[in-house]
């Protein structure tokens, strides 16, 4: 039984000025699935993600081709509303970026902005979303302290929550574990796998084993002979790490290069 | 390794040190002698009448309460004046306008030179527009050309140094908004907020220690400026407290000169004039003094929770 496809991109192509970052990738991300996205550095992985909630039209110079589905509705050339679309689609980033407020207002935060005014509900929203991050018991004491007094990891599930609390349906995740210590990186690793049930996960990831123990799937990345960076080989996480298509997939993830 | 310096170049270094130390020792002993001099001459003179009295028997005694009045009530309206403005400015500037966009150029250029025209200049330019411009434009279409604001007054005074301070505040501010990082920018887009929102949750109130300090800056600036207000509110003699906005007021530094070239009797005011620059100097401290207390309680607010 395969899962409905919740994203696709469809020859998209970004270019940062007159450098062509990505070019060319085609890929379908299925829903209720965890999908890894792989490679070298500077292959486009981060620029990738951000196509799905169009975060690259924040970068001044950047401009993108090709066309992106969500729940197979075009979002990238049609005449969406961007907020709408981060909003189903959130992301969390490589470093945690709480706001210098409370932990309680962090969470308040995406609803506050949809309009959700009601005390009552906002408590709700936030215990709710604190509970799926795995953070409740955690800070349930504390909401109205600062969220910078947390730890690096506590931050990273607290910014995780803040996404979860406005109810998306996809969660991009961009190397989310890298500044964090083996402990918490488990930890969220635990959650992904149990957020996975409601949300369709996407993460860039640079860790091989991390990216076999929790994603479904696996895309990999690598620049070609035009220094861009394009898809090199999609399929399920098991089968990537074991028995890779492409020479070039299998000597990276063995470690060869990159 | 050879030195080449040679002793000569380690004696050098020594001299170096002492003619830098002399610099500064010298500020440090002008700044001193300035205050000392105020301090100990004006200190004898201040008390509850002199703070509370108005000026009698042609400024030779009495007290300076109209003019601290004046001078508190002037740069509160600038304040309120030139913050949001400023802000907004820096806001725009900063947030929306493209760097290199036409618009955002000419006003940063514009900028700049407000804060190296001469304050005289601001003096003629509020008389020219806001007194006899907007004055009496707004005479005309509210009075029936009968004279209210198309005169010298505390509004128009505080507008012009409004305009003076201006510069102040857009860059403090500018620089505060700089100092938000991205990552809380993008955290704010990321969950669906629309750019306005970003800015007026996340942005502005992180950058708004800056803003207060660009507050406290154009105070610092704008009280006790004369030029700015010789034409467009303040008043020689005026006993009466402004009570509407249209109304002249006297004000500290203004009063000092006044008393320092106009009085009759030279060696009878001396001793006021101490006790008006002392009046002066203690409530620019103090008015920066609140403002920092201001600032440096929501800088808490925001490094602990908001
Ligand atoms: N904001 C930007 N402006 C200009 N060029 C950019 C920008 N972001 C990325 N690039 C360029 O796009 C290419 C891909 O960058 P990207 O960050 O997407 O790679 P990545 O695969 O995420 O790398 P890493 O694993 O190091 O995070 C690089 O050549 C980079 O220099
Ligand atoms: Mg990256």
């Amino acid at each position: 039984m395969e899962n409905p496809v919740k994203l696709e991109t469809r020859n998209y192509a970004l270019r940062y000025g007159n450098n062509l970052a990505l070019t060319d990738v085609s890929l379908r991300i299925f829903a209720n699935q965890i999908t890894a996205l792989i490679g070298p550095s500077g292959c486009g992985k981060s620029s990738y993600l951000r196509a799905f909630n169009r975060m690259n039209d924040l970068i001044p110079g950047a401009s993108s081709a090709g066309e992106i589905f969500l729940n197979g509705v075009e979002v990238q050339n049609g005449n969406i509303d961007v907020v709408m679309l981060r909003k189903r689609a959130g992301m969390v980033f490589q470093r945690p970026n709480p706001f210098p407020k409370s932990i309680y207002d962090n969470i308040a935060f995406g609803p506050r902005m949809h309009g959700v005014s009601s005390r009552s509900r906002l408590n709700q929203i936030v215990e709710d979303s604190l509970q799926r991050a795995v953070l409740w018991d955690e800070v349930k004491d504390i909401l109205k302290q600062s969220a910078l007094s947390l730890s690096g990891g506590q931050q990273q599930r607290l910014c995780i929550a803040r996404v979860l609390a406005v109810a998306p349906e996809v969660i991009l995740m961009d190397e989310p574990c890298s500044a964090l210590d083996p402990i918490s990186t488990l930890r969220i690793e635990e959650l992904m796998q149990s957020l996975k049930q409601n949300y369709t996960i996407v993460i860039v990831t640079h860790n091989m084993q991390q990216a076999a123990r929790v994603s479904d799937w696996t895309a990999f990345f690598m620049l070609n002979g035009q220094r861009s960076g394009t898809l090199i080989e999609f399929g399920s996480s098991s089968e990537m790490f074991t028995q890779p298509q492409d020479k070039r997939t299998e000597d990276y993830i063995t470690g060869r290069f990159g | 390794m050879h030195d080449t310096r040679g002793p000569f170049s380690r004696k050098l270094d020594g001299v170096y040190i002492l003619l830098t130390f002399a610099a500064c020792l010298m500020i440090v002993v002008m700044l001193a002698i300035i205050l000392g001099n105020i301090g100990i001459n004006g200190i004898g003179i201040v008390n509850w009448a002199f703070i509370s009295g108005k000026p009698e028997a042609g400024m030779t005694e009495g007290g300076i309460f109209p003019a601290i009045f004046g001078t508190v009530a002037l740069v509160l309206l600038m304040t309120i004046a030139v913050v949001p403005v400023g802000a907004l400015t820096a806001v725009y500037l900063h947030e929306y306008a493209h760097k290199d966009s036409k618009a955002a150029r000419l006003i940063r250029v514009a900028v700049n030179n407000l804060a190296g025209v001469p304050s005289i200049v601001f003096g003629l330019f509020g008389l020219a527009f806001f007194v006899e411009f907007v004055g009496s434009r707004i005479d005309n279409a509210f009075y029936g050309g009968e004279l209210h604001y198309g005169q010298p007054g505390i509004i128009w005074a505080s507008l012009t140094l409004a305009v003076l301070t201006l510069p102040v505040v857009i860059v403090s501010t500018e620089e505060a908004l700089r100092a938000v990082p991205d990552d809380v920018r993008h955290a704010a887009l990321a969950v669906g907020a629309t750019e306005w929102q970003m800015l007026r949750h996340v942005v502005i109130p992180q950058a708004m220690p800056g803003v207060l300090t660009g507050g406290i800056l154009a105070v610092s600036r704008g009280a006790g400026e004369v030029a700015p207000i010789l034409f467009t509110g303040a008043a020689y003699f005026l006993p009466d407290l402004p009570s509407r906005l249209n109304h002249q007021f006297m004000e500290l530094g203004y009063h000092v000169y006044v008393m320092a070239t106009q009085s009759p009797d030279v060696d009878a005011t001396k001793p006021l004039l101490y006790g008006t620059v002392f009046v002066l100097l203690a409530l620019t401290f103090l008015l920066n003094v609140t403002a920092i207390l201001i600032r440096s309680r929501m800088r808490t607010r925001i490094a602990h929770s908001m």
